[in-house]
């Protein structure tokens, strides 16, 4: 027999594993068809301007396109003393372009970031370009060198030289608190200009005692509320699920009422002779507020998942622990504890996440001392508009949310979230 | 929770411990939402309780916050509640088709690469609030969508769609494929079969998963704050400004509203919740 009359054959005449496999190809791309609109639509509008943000971070282009000759002649300088003529030439001939342009004051603004002292010179070459001072039959390094004692320092075209490269990573070295120096190396700019970094510690330090705070009380709750009976937990459940489900201003709101000098918790310690009327303490505008207001408002998500895994746990485990010759305490730490380990891992991973992007709590209840990198990103995003240092610094806090987001998929995994 | 009679004294009172921490957070989580109630009714413009409010003097309460909210003029509150309603409700019914019809795919067995691109449906969710509004933004501006309600509308149906591929996908779980496959042996055509056998056995997960993106759009703050223009005021910038210049009880009065109507959104969901577990045979 030869193989041929072993295969197995559909109705139409068609080897069965080959119709299979059209089936099979053909049910692959219609569920890939129902995801498509979705997927397009995420990845127009969400996925491509994350990315956008990246090339925005690096852009320095608009200088290289500024002075592309000065650029082009630069190649051969050597940087160590003063470029030669033609450098000052396609220089001078580049301004000139740009003050027509009008675009010299961009220019000017962009050099003096790269060092000080550019915006004096600029002008006044500006005003000598102006008056048709410089003489193009003659020497230009000359004339241009005679217009500011700077232009004859080689430090200046140094910098100009630097600025050449369309991609920068000063932004990110910013966000550090750092900046390349004259030889191209990272430095850190001095003590008292250092303000990124203690944003930086301070987001994760609140993002951290937020999450222990969270699950510091989230577990004894979850934990009642996975063993009372069903018609006393549905009750209690009410009090996790309407925070829940009410809007984070409301309750952000309620938090400042109540944290006020002259609100309902300093009445209370007031009451309770905990501390004199006339000096009662600030609980908002700095960390405690905070540090309050953002657990409560969070421990809803830490409960939760805490509860679905508690729930799921039987109450005979415990009973067998302690029949075997365990105390409460050590049936509860070597059989029950282990067991809700996958539910603390999602709540803290949850919190944690959610915590480190926090923006609308701290910058009510946070004053100056509470801000985080969030309050941050805002401020550059609206007031200074500087686009591009937001974008490096939203950057940097998603790869630190992308690493925690991949931890929390290798141990819990994305389609197990559960909601409510 | 009561205790067996043989308890010894120790684990008595580490029980009470316990019992009491619990109680002191469940007063934690709730409390807060409670302190409004009152404070809205104050016939003082002060954020305190007055000497009047704390012995129950009736005077001492009034609605007139509530009627600078509705007929106040300086508060555009009504403005601010239908934009709200408006981008709210569009913004759900996008996240509702979009995110049923993907997780329909994604809950088939032979979607390919469904990692991924479960992460990548859901990756809204996770990604900071304020990376996403800066992302959102800048799209928007290009696309000519910045300070409008289809720009808002779409920006909440990205936020939202996630919670709607969630709830669905987990409906769809325990779905029985069976039924499906008699409908269509009966004739059906696929659509027909999805809207008369499917929709109508995940319809609890879906609009649990609607609330969820209602909730979220109504609620958003970070992502309109960059791209609503004053046309577009939403409640919750309302709140905000609000609460960033002046705390006012014509706040808390808005707030109490906004209480009451989350309240009322968790008792449907509870409803569907249970309803849902019902109709996938899941008893407890």
């Amino acid at each position: 027999m030869s193989s041929e009359t072993k295969q197995i054959l559909t109705t139409d005449g068609i080897p069965l594993e080959i119709s299979l496999k059209k089936a099979e190809r053909k049910n692959k791309i219609k569920a890939f068809l129902l995801v498509a609109p979705l997927l397009l639509f995420l990845i127009i509008t969400y996925i491509f301007p994350i990315g956008e943000m990246f090339t925005r971070s690096i852009d320095d282009k608009m200088i290289t396109n500024m002075l592309p000759k000065t650029f082009k002649s630069m190649e051969t300088w050597d940087g160590k003393e003063l470029p030669s003529e033609e450098v000052f030439a396609s220089f001078l001939s580049d301004f000139k372009i740009l003050v027509e342009k009008k675009e010299h004051g961009k220019l000017a603004q962009r050099l003096n970031k790269e060092k000080n002292g550019f915006n004096t010179i600029t002008k006044k070459l500006f005003r000598q370009v102006k008056r048709n001072k410089i003489d193009e039959t003659q020497s230009i390094k000359e004339q241009i060198m005679k217009v500011h004692k700077r232009w004859r320092n080689v430090e200046y075209w140094q910098a100009i030289k630097r600025t050449a490269p369309p991609y920068t990573s000063a932004k990110y070295l910013k966000a550090m608190d750092m900046y390349l120096n004259e030889d191209n190396k990272i430095t850190q700019v001095s003590e008292d200009r250092r303000i990124h970094r203690i944003l930086w510690l301070r987001t994760v330090e609140v993002a951290f005692f937020v999450t222990v705070f969270c699950f510091l009380m989230g577990y004894p709750i979850a934990h009642l509320l996975a063993t009372l009976p069903m018609k006393y937990s549905n009750l209690l459940m009410i009090c996790v699920l309407l925070p829940f489900w009410t809007s984070l201003l409301v309750r952000t709101a309620s938090w400042m009422i109540l944290l006020q000098q002259q609100g309902v918790v300093n009445d209370f310690f007031v009451m309770i002779g905990l501390v004199a009327d006339d000096n009662r303490p600030e609980m908002m505008y700095n960390k405690v507020g905070t540090y309050v207001a953002m657990t409560q408002i969070l421990l809803p998500f830490m409960v939760l998942p805490l509860y679905s895994v508690m729930k799921t746990i039987s109450p005979s485990l415990m009973r067998a622990g302690k029949s075997l010759g365990g105390t409460p305490f050590v049936a509860f730490w070597k059989v029950y504890f282990p067991l809700t380990i996958p539910g603390i891992g999602a709540g803290c991973l949850l919190v944690f996440i959610l915590a480190i992007g926090y923006y609308i709590t701290p910058a009510l209840v946070g004053g100056a001392s509470g801000t985080l990198i969030s309050n941050q990103i805002a401020y550059h995003m609206k007031t200074t508009l500087d686009w591009s240092f937001a974008s490096a610094m939203g950057l940097m806090l998603l790869g630190g949310v992308l690493v925690i987001y991949w931890l929390y998929n290798k141990l819990v995994g994305v389609d197990n979230i559960k909601l409510g | 929770m009561a205790l067996p009679k043989y308890t010894e004294t120790r684990y008595r009172i580490w029980h009470y411990f316990y019992i009491a921490i619990c109680t002191f957070v469940f007063i934690f989580l709730i409390a807060p939402l409670f302190v409004i109630f009152p404070l809205s009714f104050n016939a003082e413009e002060f954020l305190v309780f007055s000497e009047g409010m704390k012995n129950l003097d009736p005077d001492a309460f009034s609605l007139r916050w509530y009627k600078d909210m509705v007929y106040g003029t300086k508060n555009p509150w009504g403005l601010a509640a239908k934009n709200s309603f408006i981008i709210a409700i569009f913004a759900t019914l996008g996240s509702v088709i979009l995110g049923t019809v993907a997780a329909l795919g994604l809950s088939s067995r032979h979607m390919p690469f469904k990692g991924i691109i479960m992460a990548t449906l859901i990756s809204p969710m996770i990604v900071p609030l304020i990376i996403s509004g800066v992302a959102i933004f800048f799209f928007m501006a290009k696309a000519g969508l910045a300070a409008t309600h289809t720009g808002i509308v779409l920006a909440h149906i990205i936020l939202g769609t996630p919670f709607v591929v969630i709830t669905v996908t987990a409906t769809l779980s325990g779905f029985d494929h069976s039924v499906t496959r008699a409908a269509a042996s009966l004739g059906s055509n696929p659509v027909n079969t999805f809207m008369k056998v499917t929709l109508p056995l995940i319809l609890p997960g879906v609009i649990s998963g609607g609330l969820f993106a209602f909730v979220t759009s109504f609620d958003e703050v970070v992502v309109v704050l960059f791209l609503a223009g004053l046309e577009n005021t939403t409640i919750p910038i309302q709140m905000w400004t609000g609460l960033r210049e002046q705390l006012s009880p014509t706040i808390l009065a808005v707030a109490t509203c906004l209480i009451v109507l989350s309240t009322l959104i968790l008792i449907s969901a509870e409803l569907l919740r249970r309803r849902s577990e019902r109709l996938r045979g899941i008893n407890r």
